[in-house]
């Protein structure tokens, strides 16, 4: 067994309530500090696989281990405080201001208030808002500010993993872009696992490690990026036919 | 006798009816509140209960008043005295809109932020607490606001058991074809119901989470 594996699937199936599977003995190892993408279609079993992972789903069968203990001798709450959880509605708590979103957990988990407080304020400055921002709603805040607050709010107890389920995909382009290059930066600096969710090649491309393509819910290949760009697997090249303009340097007419 | 003199020759008797009509609806209401919310939130946790429980609470309503106040009568305890009985049969109708309205507001509460707290690891307790109640208040205050204002009207209907309330003044009337002493049961007990139906539209309004504190931000530190 891999002990750098922070994250490890080992023939896990996941059937949904009727019995139809969604994922096929998928067996996977993310290592500590990197940044695995799930790449694939809507109903591929990506978000599955992820929701795996911080027991929001439990698996039909085979063994999920999250620093090297399996999910059955996990206390759920404990794990799922140790995972951050960004997802792509984002889902701040809308009768709480920013700062008791970002703040709920420290407080669940009994920090002093004014720890608390400086927690807040470090992470608002993190995900580059104004702290001044703090007592507002989030209802008064523009969608990139919310998904910035989204990720603060995931990294408030300071996890060691993050999950991150398609974070920017409902983001216009310009604000996506620009929520990717800081989450780049901000990935070097904190050096988290982290497990993105997206359908989207340039954004696998650009921040993944390596890129896990699932397509019916099984594992197609598993690449650095560098491989992915040179994989002659058929959807890896139809992956990269979707998105051509943007790897071909060819672009007809604009 | 015109009804204004009648009100201030008897206003002591006005009063204590109109206090007991209080009384009847407060109490009742309470109960429905105590009873409805859990059950509501029940409904949500445990779908296969929802129609059992929806259904009763639905046939109750479709019992006429009359009829449930004279059902309970012989009932143990609860028959011996008629505000007992009137505060039972007015609880039972309030629960509907109790039961209902808890459960309709803790549906409506966005899915994606009940997945976002449990993936932070959030308790259940916690996030019924933290989020889904207090997502729901202003539609379970509603669900109160409709039952009070029901009560209110129904309460009067508890004097024919002999509970007290405003309907002695009405029946009273009735049975001495006087029309002014219809009104001073009915005047005080519509102006009961545009008061409880005012206070809780406020509460309401007040409560819903999307409006609470609009103008804090509004100010620069």
């Amino acid at each position: 067994m891999d002990s750098s594996a922070a994250i490890e699937f080992q023939h896990v199936s996941y059937h949904a309530d009727q019995g139809e599977a969604i994922l096929h003995d998928l067996n996977l190892a993310i290592q500590r500090g990197e940044t695995l993408v799930l790449l694939g279609r809507s109903g591929s079993g990506k978000t599955t696989t992820l929701k795996l992972i911080n027991h929001l789903l439990t698996p039909t069968s085979g063994e999920i281990r999250v620093a090297g203990r399996a999910l059955a001798e996990w206390d759920v709450i404990r794990l799922r405080r140790m995972i951050g959880y960004v997802i792509q509605e984002v889902g701040l708590f809308p009768h709480f201001t920013i700062e008791k979103n970002i703040g709920l957990v420290p407080k669940i988990e009994n920090w002093p208030q004014d720890r608390i407080r400086r927690r807040v304020e470090e992470l608002l400055h993190l995900v580059g808002l104004d702290p001044q921002i703090a007592t507002r709603f989030p209802r008064e805040l523009s969608g990139g500010q919310r998904q910035r607050v989204g990720v603060a709010r995931a990294l408030a107890a300071d996890p060691p993993i993050l999950l991150m389920d398609e974070p920017f995909g409902a983001l216009d382009p310009l604000t996506r872009a620009q929520l990717q290059r800081e989450f780049l930066a901000l990935e070097a600096r904190l050096g988290k696992t982290v497990v993105f969710v997206t359908h989207d090649l340039n954004e696998a491309l650009l921040v993944g490690t390596r890129i896990a393509l699932l397509e019916a819910g099984r594992l197609v290949i598993l690449t650095t990026r560098e491989e992915f760009l040179r994989s002659r697997e058929p959807l890896a090249i139809a992956y990269r036919n979707a998105f051509s303009p943007d790897f071909s340097g060819k672009r007809d007419g604009v | 006798m015109n009804l204004w003199q009648f009100i201030l020759e008897n206003h002591a008797e006005v009063t204590q009816l109109t206090l007991e009509h209080i009384w009847l609806v407060g109490v009742s209401t309470l109960l429905a509140v105590a009873i409805g919310m859990p059950l509501g939130i029940l409904l949500t946790r445990c779908p296969a209960l929802r129609r059992p429980v929806l259904g009763s609470a639905n046939v109750i309503q479709t019992i006429p008043s009359l009829a449930l106040f004279g059902f309970l009568l012989p009932a143990p305890w609860i028959g011996a005295r008629a505000d007992r009985l009137a505060i039972l049969a007015l609880m039972l109708y309030a629960l509907l809109p109790l039961i209902r309205n808890t459960y309709a507001g803790i549906q409506s509460v966005d899915p994606s932020v009940l997945e976002a707290g449990r993936g932070m690891g959030l308790t259940n307790r916690q996030l019924l607490f933290q989020v889904e109640l207090p997502l729901a208040l202003g539609v379970i205050i509603a669900g109160i606001r409709v039952a009070t204002v029901l009560s209110v009207g129904l309460a009067t209907i508890a004097a024919a058991v002999g509970a007290g309330g405003l309907g002695e003044y009405i029946f009273r009337g009735l049975a001495m074809v006087n029309n002014t002493v219809i009104l001073a049961g009915a005047l005080p007990a519509a102006a009961l119901a545009l008061l409880a139906d005012a206070g809780f539209g406020w509460l309401e309004k007040r409560l819903r989470p999307q409006d609470a504190r609009r103008t804090s931000y509004a100010s620069p530190s």
